[in-house]
């Protein structure tokens, strides 16, 4: 069975790239064959997929010394082949339970979301060469592979955020999206190359090897300021740069936002579940590399551990003052990440593969119901504009705005509640939601190892985390509609319900899977599947496998800050909803702080006038400095030329030379007539001057043999 | 002999004959004279194709050239018709061969003046193209350089724009003070060793011990080479020439015309003044991350579709100077080196990337052609919008444009990675420096080029229907190149095999 799966995981990134070519090439003129070519190619890879995972699944402990791999000769690099190939292991598996199955869900909920778009086909195109490049990423067994896939991904990125490309802010967006994220791939190229040029290869395996891990460890290099610095530790930061601009971390965070510029299900699928979680799972990857030098008690680990938590504190206070329903989730999504790059930085692998992938489901769900909520503002609106109610409609509109939705509850109410599953998930509500666990896994692990910067750091970001969301569950779906289009809104059709409702008992019931087994009651009934399914990998790393997480401590820290959260949210925005017009309620206490929260600490505003306007700068100096300096000296020497001879001519030519010898102004006046004629500007003259020549050596050279 | 071995001279010589009938078909015959143009164009990309595979399962672990010819043909002065090809000059014929006969199979289409003169000197060029690839002979390799500069020259001052005198007299100039620097540096190689012979003097590395003298004759060289490749602050003429050369003009002359410096580096520099090229190779270093950076900061500010794309080529041929000399350096006394294979693979690097930059620049060329036809300007400021009304345009230009950038999975992706797999591991801190125009390239090519063209609104009134998708002859120029891009980007080897066994050999005859 292992063989024969082994044998089609080349499938598993092929097949949506096979359909991205038969849609770009082929069927683009038909958009309902489009989109079912692709959603077929996705539920065959996704099957393909399940396979593998299944194996995994049966028998962890055996998988995980006898993973299934599959690699071929790819490039001479001098005298040695660079070997490629795909590789499904427990951290591959992991992935793939959620990757193709969020994928061919959301391809289904863009039936609906996407019908009418006049680039219908290209939309389902794009998805398609998207999966190749995120699934292709999962199964990589070598860093280059890895870096290939997480590029097209990157570009797949750039072409669906701009997809609507008429509009200004949406192009724009892309851009920002691909040159942010490129600044951290640049520095991860550079930390890929430095490690295939000091491992003599690229293939995780190899890389990872004990032998390789402590010559890497044992190489100190000199990097300004910090000194001598083991080779193993820089190269980790070099990488997890990559995995900073990809999961839009401080200081590369400021794409992400703009990113929901894309239509919905790439926010949900792209901007939330898969691509900028593919930089956890870098970290996850490369995590030996992080680890080698003083078992994680060094430079690089706490480096990631310092970036995760900031992040996760410092987008979850500035998705308390954004009113746009998908921006505040995209800094969520910032946060959340955060909260996962933590994790690995305090060295619990497992609580951030956990919280990976729970935060998958309840995010893209979280983003599927706004987009289904922002459908339906889009349809009131058409449908209010050609009834001819042009008075009932505020202008200019924005769909995504929370200020004029309102009581959506009974007038979308599969949308409306499979979207507070999602935030209450988010939030971690104790219990019943799998937020809860896996952010409670990371907490635990904190406090366990005795990480209080990052515990507290953590603690305060979950309770701004509940409250920005029960603000945001308050402001579009309690109290009264606050415009006619939230007053005329429609639920969405099955296309998009059904996607939703089945990713909704996921976000619910995943976190099951990962309760601890020493938790009263519960922990006894699972035993914690997911643990068992990652420790045996974690032993094979030779990682510290932390005892499943679970204290009253942090039980209770949790508790609180959610509750409370959660409370204080409903007070201000549930209690008493929100008035048309009004202002928000936390507006004028805050003051100056609400002003600085709303427009994003200014990072933008400070990139725009620092980074970028220099470079701008440089570029027109430089062009300049070719034209006027460079060139100047070029046409300068040509005029210097032209003055030398003409010196030559007047001064040293017609009052020495002529005096001397003017018998030979004759002999040169016949010189020049006869050159004159040579220089007719006729092509064919030329022509014939240039045969002749070559006749001319043709014959010498018989001649001369 | 065998079969093979005539091979090299069919290629070299056949154009030549083609432009000689061209010349004896009357001029109002246009049809006939392009049709017949691109036919026995074709001969050569067949023959070549066919070498290529042979090469591939006969010679691709050679130490030497295959398919050489070796005949005296001065022998007064010691000068010999010996031609062969390594595997990267096989790469090299390759894809003069295809851009030929891709260029002259465009022109059919838009060129309507002086059609038997153009089509005669297309093919006259490509001769002395071919011939610099080919040559074994210092003098052969001289001649053939003339040669293919002065229809080059033609091609612009008669089929091009409105300032085609002085691009044309200026690129004329450059290029010949070059390579009068470089004739008097091979006579000196000659006065030194008795022999014009390339493999000869690789073998007899004349100057070598004598620093002062071998750093002149490296320099004079240097220059002639360094012009044309071009390499800052000697790149001037080449924006000014593409601006104005015709559309197949610039496609040759960035696909192949750039490539016969950076040959010349791995063909005669380093193999026979190895000492000396060494002892300068930080230099070459410099000047190769110098031209990668002001090079793509000087894209970004301007206006002018093709004047843009040549500049981008001055930065992408700063990594082919990058790549050479890192190899070259790791072999300074005292270089720390991590890995054995660095200096090969920048080298791999280097090759490559004027195997990519010849398939890639050729094709944006071609594409700036399409929509100069039909809009009779270039400027940036005036599209946009074109990816909704020309999406078989945008597609083409998008994947064209995405290998320029370096998209890993695209052909341009590797040659970069080889380049900084070497350099980062033998020159860092200029590595450090180079790596910001991979982030330079990505911000001109989809801020100013596929930004300002393709996304946006599209101005109805300004266009109407002038500007319409693509014609199936401008398809029938672009998918070579698209699907060589992507194949390429995919799996390298099918390059990347012929320029292995190249670099390892010019490295392993390194005194």
């Amino acid at each position: 069975m292992n063989e024969s799966v082994r044998t089609l995981l080349w499938l598993i990134p092929l097949l949506p790239f096979l359909a991205f070519v038969t849609i770009i090439l082929f069927t683009n003129q038909d958009k309902k064959v489009s989109a079912g070519i692709e959603i077929a190619a996705m539920f065959l890879s996704w099957l393909v997929s399940w396979l593998a995972v299944a194996l995994a699944i049966w028998s962890p402990h055996y998988f995980v010394k006898h993973p299934l791999i599959l690699s071929f000769p790819w490039f001479p690099t001098g005298t040695t082949v660079f070997q490629g190939g795909l590789i499904v292991d427990i951290p591959s598996a992991a992935m793939l339970i959620m990757v193709p199955s969020l994928i061919t869900l959301i391809s289904i909920y863009s039936l609906g979301y996407m019908e009418g778009d006049k680039r219908y086909s290209r939309f389902f195109a794009y998805l398609a060469l998207f999966a190749t490049g995120m699934l292709g990423l999962v199964i990589s067994d070598n860093l280059l592979m890895f870096f290939i896939f997480w590029e097209i991904m990157g570009l797949c990125s750039y072409l669906l955020i701009g997809f609507w490309f008429e509009k200004k802010s949406a192009y724009q967006a892309g851009l920002k999206a691909f040159l942010t994220t490129r600044v951290g791939d640049v520095i991860l190229m550079a930390g890929m190359v430095m490690l295939f040029a000091y491992s003599g290869s690229l293939t995780f395996r190899d890389i990872f090897s004990q032998a390789n891990l402590e010559h890497l460890a044992n190489i100190h290099v000199m990097v300004p300021i910090a000194g001598s610095v083991p080779l193993a530790v820089v190269l980790a930061i070099l990488i997890f740069w990559g995995a900073i601009g990809k999961s839009a971390q401080f200081p590369l965070h400021v794409w992400l936002p703009d990113a929901m510029e894309g239509p919905t299900p790439v926010s949900a699928l792209i901007h939330a579940a898969t691509m900028v979680s593919a930089g956890v799972f870098l970290v996850v990857r490369t995590f030996p590399l992080f680890y080698v030098v003083a078992h994680g008690d060094n430079a690089a680990l706490h480096f990631v551990a310092f970036i995760g938590a900031f992040t996760a504190l410092f987008a979850a206070t500035i998705a308390v003052a954004q009113f746009d329903i998908k921006r505040v989730l995209a800094y969520s999504t910032i946060s959340q990440l955060g909260y996962m790059f933590a994790a690995l930085g305090i060295g619990a692998y497992y609580a951030a593969i956990f919280h990976l992938l729970m935060h998958a489901f309840f995010k893209a769900l979280l983003f599927l119901a706004s987009g289904s909520v922002i459908h339906g503002m889009e349809h009131a609106h058409h449908h209010l504009l050609h009834e001819g109610h042009e008075e009932k409609l505020w202008l200019p509109f924005d769909p995504n705005d929370m200020r004029f939705m309102g009581g959506l509850l009974n007038r979308m109410p599969k949308t409306a509640w499979t979207f507070i599953a999602g935030g209450l998930s988010l939030s971690g509500f104790p219990l019943l939601f799998s937020g809860f666990w896996s952010k409670d896994a990371i907490l635990g692990s904190a406090w366990l190892t005795g990480h209080s910067v990052v515990f507290w750091t953590l603690a305060i970001a979950a309770f701004f985390t509940a409250f920005y969301t029960t603000r945001q569950i308050c402001m579009s779906f309690c109290g009264q509609p606050r415009t006619a289009m939230a007053e005329h809104v429609s639920e969405s059709p099955g296309t998009m319900t059904t996607p939703l409702m089945i990713i909704a008992l996921v976000a619910i019931g995943g976190g099951w899977f990962g309760i601890p087994t020493a938790f009263p009651g519960l922990g006894l009934l699972v035993h914690n599947p997911f643990h068992h399914f990652i420790a045996p990998y974690m032993t094979y790393l030779g990682l510290h496998v932390e005892a499943e997480p679970f204290l009253w401590g942090p039980l209770l820290v949790s508790f609180t800050v959610v509750l409370s959260g959660i409370f204080f949210g409903w007070l201000l925005y549930g209690w008493h909803p929100m008035k048309v017009g009004a202002p928000d309620p936390l507006e004028e206490p805050l003051g100056p702080l609400w002003t600085l929260l709303h427009n994003k600490y200014w990072i933008d505003e400070f990139y725009n006038a620092t980074i970028i306007a220099l470079t701008i700068w440089l570029a027109r100096e430089l062009a300049l400095f070719d034209k006027v300096v460079i060139d100047g000296i070029v046409n300068g020497v040509g005029y210097l030329v032209r003055l030398v001879s003409r010196w030559l001519r007047y001064v040293f030519d017609e009052i020495i030379i002529e005096g001397i010898v003017n018998g030979m102004a004759t002999i040169s006046n016949w010189f020049g007539e006869w050159t004159r004629q040579i220089q007719t500007g006729q092509v064919q003259n030329y022509l014939f001057a240039i045969m002749l020549t070559l006749v001319v050596l043709l014959g010498l050279d018989l001649f001369l043999i | 002999m065998s079969f093979n071995a005539w091979m090299l001279t069919i290629i070299l010589f056949w154009p030549l004959l083609a432009s000689l009938v061209i010349l004896l078909l009357p001029s109002e015959q246009e049809q006939q004279i392009k049709n017949f143009a691109i036919w026995s164009s074709l001969l050569p990309l067949l023959l070549t194709s066919y070498l290529l595979w042979d090469y591939g399962i006969n010679h691709l672990l050679a130490a030497g050239f295959a398919y050489s010819v070796n005949i005296l043909w001065i022998p007064q002065i010691n000068v010999h018709f010996h031609i062969g090809v390594d595997g990267l000059g096989l790469v090299m014929v390759f894809l003069t061969t295809l851009l030929t006969t891709l260029s002259l199979w465009y022109s059919k289409g838009v060129i309507h003046k002086r059609v038997k003169e153009y089509f005669f000197l297309f093919l006259f060029m490509e001769m002395g193209m071919l011939g610099v690839f080919l040559s074994l002979d210092l003098v052969l390799f001289y001649l053939f350089w003339e040669v293919g500069l002065v229809p080059m020259y033609l091609l612009i001052g008669i089929w091009g724009g409105k300032n085609r005198l002085y691009a044309s007299i200026k690129f004329f100039l450059y290029t010949l003070t070059g390579s009068v620097a470089m004739l008097l540096a091979f006579i000196a190689l000659y006065l030194k060793s008795g022999t014009f012979d390339i493999v000869e003097l690789s073998k007899l590395h004349p100057f070598q011990g004598d620093i002062v003298l071998g750093s002149i004759v490296f320099f004079g060289i240097f220059l002639g080479f360094t012009i044309k490749l071009p390499a800052w602050p000697f790149h001037t003429w080449l924006p000014d020439a593409h601006t104005e050369a015709p559309t197949a003009g610039s496609v040759m002359l960035a696909g192949v015309m750039l490539k016969l410096g950076a040959f010349g580096y791995l063909r005669i520099l380093l193999p026979i003044l190895p000492q000396a090229f060494i002892k300068w190779s930080m230099l070459v270093v410099a000047l190769g991350v110098i031209s990668i950076v002001y090079g793509a900061f000087v894209c970004i500010a301007q206006d002018d579709l093709k004047r843009l794309i040549a500049y981008s080529s001055v930065s992408h041929m700063g990594y082919v100077l990058l790549g050479i000399g890192a190899a070259v350096a790791s072999m300074r006394p005292g270089a720390i080196v991590a890995n054995a294979n660095s200096a090969a693979i920048a080298l791999n690097g280097a090759a490559l990337q004027m195997f990519n930059h010849g398939i890639i620049t050729g094709g944006l060329f071609f594409l700036v052609g399409i929509i100069y036809e039909r809009a009779h300007t270039r400027d940036l400021g005036v599209f946009g919008g074109l990816s909704g009304k020309t999406p078989y345009y945008y597609g083409l230009f998008l994947v064209t444009a995405l290998a320029s950038l370096g998209l890993p999975g695209l052909a341009g992706f590797w040659a970069e990675f080889f380049v900084f797999r070497g350099a980062f591991d033998i020159v860092r801190i200029w590595a450090i420096v180079g790596v910001l125009g991979v982030i330079l390239t990505a911000a001109y090519i989809l801020w100013r080029i596929v930004q300002s063209v393709f996304l946006g609104q599209f101005d109805e009134e300004r266009w109407g229907n002038k500007l319409t998708d693509v014609e199936p002859y401008e398809k029938v120029t672009m998918w070579p190149l698209v699907i060589i891009m992507v194949i390429v980007g995919l799996y390298p080897t099918i390059v990347v095999n012929f320029l292995n066994q190249t670099s390892i050999n010019i490295l392993s005859k390194l005194p």
